[in-house]
């Protein structure tokens, strides 16, 4: 008991970068996967928007990128990756709720820019010299992602540095 | 969770763009003549490679392609039953008078339907109406023993017309998407409203238009029916209270420019389904487009066929969705 209660901040750690690897990939799973259906029903008419249509199904595939990399990061400072460290409890959780925020945001900007995607690429298949406006408006919802990736890095590099 | 029709959308957005706009209908109305006007059509794509310039075939063709297009993006085809189902209770009417009065059935039955017309035909002349689904069995049965019984064709035409009346609204009722309730709404309300016109034109009495008239939510069918038995005026004056106040001048000029209104109240209730990505809204807007849009050259290719002045088609043209 007392061996897993000194080993539980790297546990706990471990379940940060799980968990942001998971949801953000999750996130980014369905939102590939729901910008690819409409994406097929475009081509299915119109082959020659591939590149166009490929964009928009690209788009909520960055988050799963996000939450890899936060992931990455908790692993290499916590010593899973690299050279061993001890990591008490305290520093575990931390770890734990630094990966929080590109978990969460990271799941549902990708849910949400994945729907904005959708209605892009129906702008596309209509007109498709709006590319360069159709596209602003699921890149907007990145934004949220990238915000939660900000913090989930500077607090993984706040707690390495404590 | 309600089902996506993500795929099927994005399809039909390519298509909306090879929809008929006004402007296109106004250069098929300019077209010499009716080969003119086919020649046009096929170079947007209507037809097939047949080389037919029958306006019936081209036409009967398109409306086949529209259907083979929902089959191939729809896999349940049931969502579409509010639009397919007057066209079985049409078969069941076709059926009964052609079985009475030993006649072929052949052309007049619509083959796109909910039911194969020839089930249809055949439970019907073996009285075997348990092998009809539960909304055609009982009508069926009804209206061929009022038609041998009483010989009376416009009764079991009622009979007919109403069941298909109140079985759409029950559609109407149960679905969940706002456009196919409104269209089923109105399909039945619109047609309550010709009877009343009708009935009050030819002096019907109220009890014969209590039996024709269908129930619906915007309407309130006895207070139309006891207009419709007074006269054509008390008609308008119960209308002018319901939401149906801004059709009275269509219904003045005509029965037509009333359908017409009717159209372009769907036309413009679905525009919002242009940017709607999700939903079978859009795939239901463009099937109805669609529908008016052979409509409309229809109405061009008879003009050009018969002679009359644009003037006069112009008038008639529904208004398109795109």
């Amino acid at each position: 008991m007392q061996e897993f209660f000194n080993n539980s901040g790297l546990f706990f750690a471990l379940l940060g970068a799980a968990i942001a690897t998971l949801m953000a990939g999750i996130g980014s799973a369905i939102g590939v996967g729901k910008a690819g259906v409409a994406a097929a029903g475009v081509l299915a008419e119109e082959p020659s928007l591939f590149g166009k249509v490929l964009i928009f199904q690209l788009l909520p595939a960055t988050q799963g990128i996000y939450g890899l990399l936060v992931g990455f990061l908790i692993l290499s400072n916590v010593g899973l990756i690299g050279e061993p460290k001890d990591i008490s409890v305290l520093q575990g959780m931390l770890y734990f709720a630094s990966a929080l925020p590109i978990a969460f945001a990271g799941l549902w900007s990708a849910v949400y820019q994945s729907k904005c995607a959708v209605a892009g690429i129906s702008t596309v298949a209509k007109k498709p010299d709006q590319m360069g406006k159709a596209i602003i408006l699921p890149a907007m919802v990145e934004t949220y992602a990238i915000l939660a990736l900000l913090i989930s890095i500077l607090a993984i590099f706040g707690i390495a540095a404590m | 969770m309600q089902q996506e029709y993500t795929y099927a959308v994005a399809r039909i957005r390519y298509r909306e763009n090879k929809l008929l706009n006004d402007a296109d209908l106004n250069t098929l109305l300019s077209a010499k003549n009716a080969d003119a006007v086919i020649r046009q059509l096929r170079d947007k794509g209507w037809g097939d490679n047949t080389g037919t310039d029958d306006p019936d075939s081209l036409l009967r063709r398109e409306r086949e392609k529209v259907w083979e297009f929902i089959d191939e993006i729809v896999p349940d085809k049931s969502v579409f039953d509010f639009l397919l189902i007057p066209n079985d209770f049409h078969n069941l009417k076709v059926a009964i008078k052609s079985i009475t009065r030993d006649m072929k059935p052949d052309d007049m039955l619509l083959h796109n339907a909910t039911i194969d017309p020839m089930t249809i035909y055949d439970a019907v002349s073996k009285r075997e109406y348990d092998s009809l689904p539960d909304f055609l069995a009982e009508t069926a049965k009804q209206a061929m023993s009022v038609l041998l019984q009483t010989s009376d064709g416009q009764l079991c035409d009622i009979i007919i017309d109403k069941a298909c009346m109140e079985y759409v609204e029950k559609l109407g009722k149960a679905s969940s998407e706002e456009i196919i309730r409104l269209y089923c709404e109105l399909f039945v309300a619109s047609a309550d409203i010709k009877i009343a016109i009708r009935s009050a034109h030819t002096k019907k009495r109220l009890d014969f238009i209590q039996r024709s008239l269908a129930a619906c939510e915007t309407l309130d069918v006895d207070r139309l029916a006891s207009a419709a038995s007074l006269s054509y005026e008390d008609v308008l004056k119960y209308l002018e209270t319901t939401r149906y106040s801004s059709a009275i001048p269509a219904i003045r000029v005509s029965m037509s420019a009333f359908e017409k209104w009717c159209d372009d109240t769907i036309t413009e209730a679905m525009k919002p389904q242009k940017w709607e990505p999700f939903t079978i809204g859009p795939v239901v807007a463009y099937l109805i487009a669609r529908e008016n849009e052979i409509k409309a050259v229809r109405m061009i290719l008879s003009a050009k066929i018969n002679g009359l002045s644009d003037d006069v088609i112009k008038e008639r043209l529904r208004m398109m969705y795109v």
